[in-house]
């Protein structure tokens, strides 16, 4: 069924444009974080983790605005700082609010090997089942963002849900729904790509931000999680986020041609060995003095 | 012949491994053998029941590692029991230099050879630097939470050479399962009950052959 039923076209008594007009009501799902609006208040962090049910971890001062160093198995969301002096002197606060991106081309589930334990919805979503997880942390070297993390108790990989549970049931992600500065937004990839676009050229027009822009990296097929940054040029500049983030080479080579090669390899092996039986046969003791055994 | 050997073996027969030897193996081939279907199933997904089959995907991921480590024990006591026995010699050359003879059966072309011919001593090696290169690469791949992302080279290296060693000791433990089950009767008998017939040895490994009974000829005891 096409969702495009459900786009409204009118309604009743209601001066002015019809809200929700031509608004995108696509399947896919895109989580809009602006973080030229970000204040780095930390909402998102406590939102995420009273969504999630795990209790607030004891933070780590290292002299930053940042609550520890690393996101942590039951810690999905955290708000990166630098501190960045640009070239003209100037000082900036740069915060980050730092989680899975849910890929379209996720690295973590091509290098998998568990039936199950990761699921790409198709609206975007990529969810780990940790009921199918076997701990291998595969997915750790897949993932080009540093993102999924082991709990050494349960041998188990967590990572932002982006909230599957609550869009499964018609609601916005928590982070979202905490958020105060509107920093967070949540909808269509058309329309967040959409809104990332008008703040971008907005910054261009009337700020000094001339190489703000959207970080929607095609390296990885485009992400569900999306930036405004104040430089698109200089993505690590906000806490380490890739210029250009792929799938890891040996992990293609590994889950493609490698995989392929030696499946063949294992199969013309045994097929091979087969085929020399049926062609010679059991090597024979000498028959001569077998009869002088016997 | 010790006395456990004889209960099974003919009155000529040759001991060819002791209940100590017999031991070293199985238990060095139980630990390959789950380590390989472990393996597998982490390898592909078509076997990845192989896993379900042995207790579920995270059992298997748990064990897998420590198993591993019972299969380098393994052939650490092989090594020190089997060593000099597995030294490339003259004869293994001049063996494997005409092993096309060997693989299609033309044995009377073969030159006599010793307890173990050179493509069994190939085969000894192939596992012993395959089991260091897999020990090396798989102890990265066990505690993989341990290397920071900034190494995530090291990781990527690792599965590759993980892999890699794992299908070369594969190749080699295809051919060894085939010619001990198949291709060679008695060599399992040898490997269970330790003993060989006399034809066997003399037709296998005549070297060894004349060395244990000083040339007797076959079926004079």
């Amino acid at each position: 069924m096409s969702n495009s039923v459900l786009e409204i076209k009118a309604i009743s008594g209601h001066a002015g444009p019809t809200p929700g007009r031509d608004a995108s009501r696509d399947y896919d799902v895109c989580k809009l974080i602006d973080v030229t609006t970000c204040i780095g208040c930390k909402a998102c962090e406590v939102a995420c983790l009273e969504w999630n049910g795990y209790p607030f971890r004891e933070t780590v001062f290292d002299n930053t605005y940042q609550t520890m160093p690393d996101l942590a198995w039951n810690y999905y969301n955290l708000i990166r700082f630098n501190e960045h002096v640009a070239e003209d002197g100037t000082l900036s606060w740069l915060m980050r609010k730092d989680g899975c991106m849910h890929c379209a081309e996720p690295g973590c589930l091509l290098a998998c090997p568990a039936d199950g334990a990761i699921v790409q919805y198709q609206n975007g979503i990529v969810d780990f089942n940790q009921d199918n997880c076997i701990g291998c942390q595969y997915c750790v070297t897949g993932c080009p963002f540093n993102i999924p993390k082991f709990n050494h108790e349960t041998k188990k990989v967590h990572k932002c849900t982006l909230c599957s549970d609550r869009v499964g049931a018609g609601l916005e992600p928590a982070c979202i729904k905490a958020c105060p500065t509107g920093c967070l937004h949540f909808g269509s990839k058309d329309d967040m790509k959409d809104l990332a676009e008008k703040r971008v050229k907005q910054l261009h027009e009337h700020t000094s931000h001339k190489s703000a822009g959207v970080y929607d990296p095609p390296g990885v097929g485009g992400t569900h999680v999306i930036y405004v940054l104040h430089d698109i040029d200089h993505p690590q500049y906000y806490g380490g986020l890739p210029k250009d983030p792929q799938i890891p080479l040996v992990v293609r080579i590994w889950k493609g041609p490698l995989k392929w090669l030696g499946n063949f390899a294992i199969a013309a092996g045994i097929l091979t060995a087969a085929a020399h039986f049926v062609r010679y046969g059991p090597k024979k003791v000498e028959e001569g003095q077998k009869k002088e055994v016997e | 012949m010790n006395a456990a050997a004889t209960e099974y073996a003919p009155p000529d027969a040759i001991q060819r491994y002791t209940f100590h030897e017999r031991v070293m193996h199985w238990l060095t081939a139980l630990s390959y053998s789950y380590c390989l279907a472990t393996g597998l199933a982490f390898y592909t997904p078509h076997l990845f029941w192989l896993a379900v089959m042995l207790g579920g995907g995270p059992t298997s991921r748990f064990w897998h590692p420590i198993l591993g480590i019972g299969f380098f024990l393994g052939i650490i006591w092989m090594h020190l029991v089997w060593r000099r026995q597995m030294e490339i010699t003259e004869t293994d050359k001049r063996f494997l230099s005409n092993v096309e003879d060997y693989a299609t059966n033309r044995d009377d072309r073969v030159p006599p050879q010793e307890k173990y011919n050179g493509g069994q001593k190939l085969y000894y090696w192939l596992m012993y630097y395959g089991m260091f290169l897999l020990l090396f690469s798989g102890v990265f791949l066990w505690f993989p939470e341990y290397i920071p992302f900034s190494l995530a080279w090291v990781r990527h290296l690792m599965i590759i050479l993980h892999e890699c060693a794992a299908l070369i000791t594969i190749g080699g433990f295809i051919v060894h399962v085939y010619m001990s089950t198949l291709l060679v009767p008695g060599s399992m008998t040898a490997m269970i009950h330790g003993f060989v017939t006399r034809t066997w040895a003399r037709t296998h490994h005549r070297l060894w052959y004349i060395r244990m009974t000083g040339g007797d000829p076959v079926g004079k005891e």
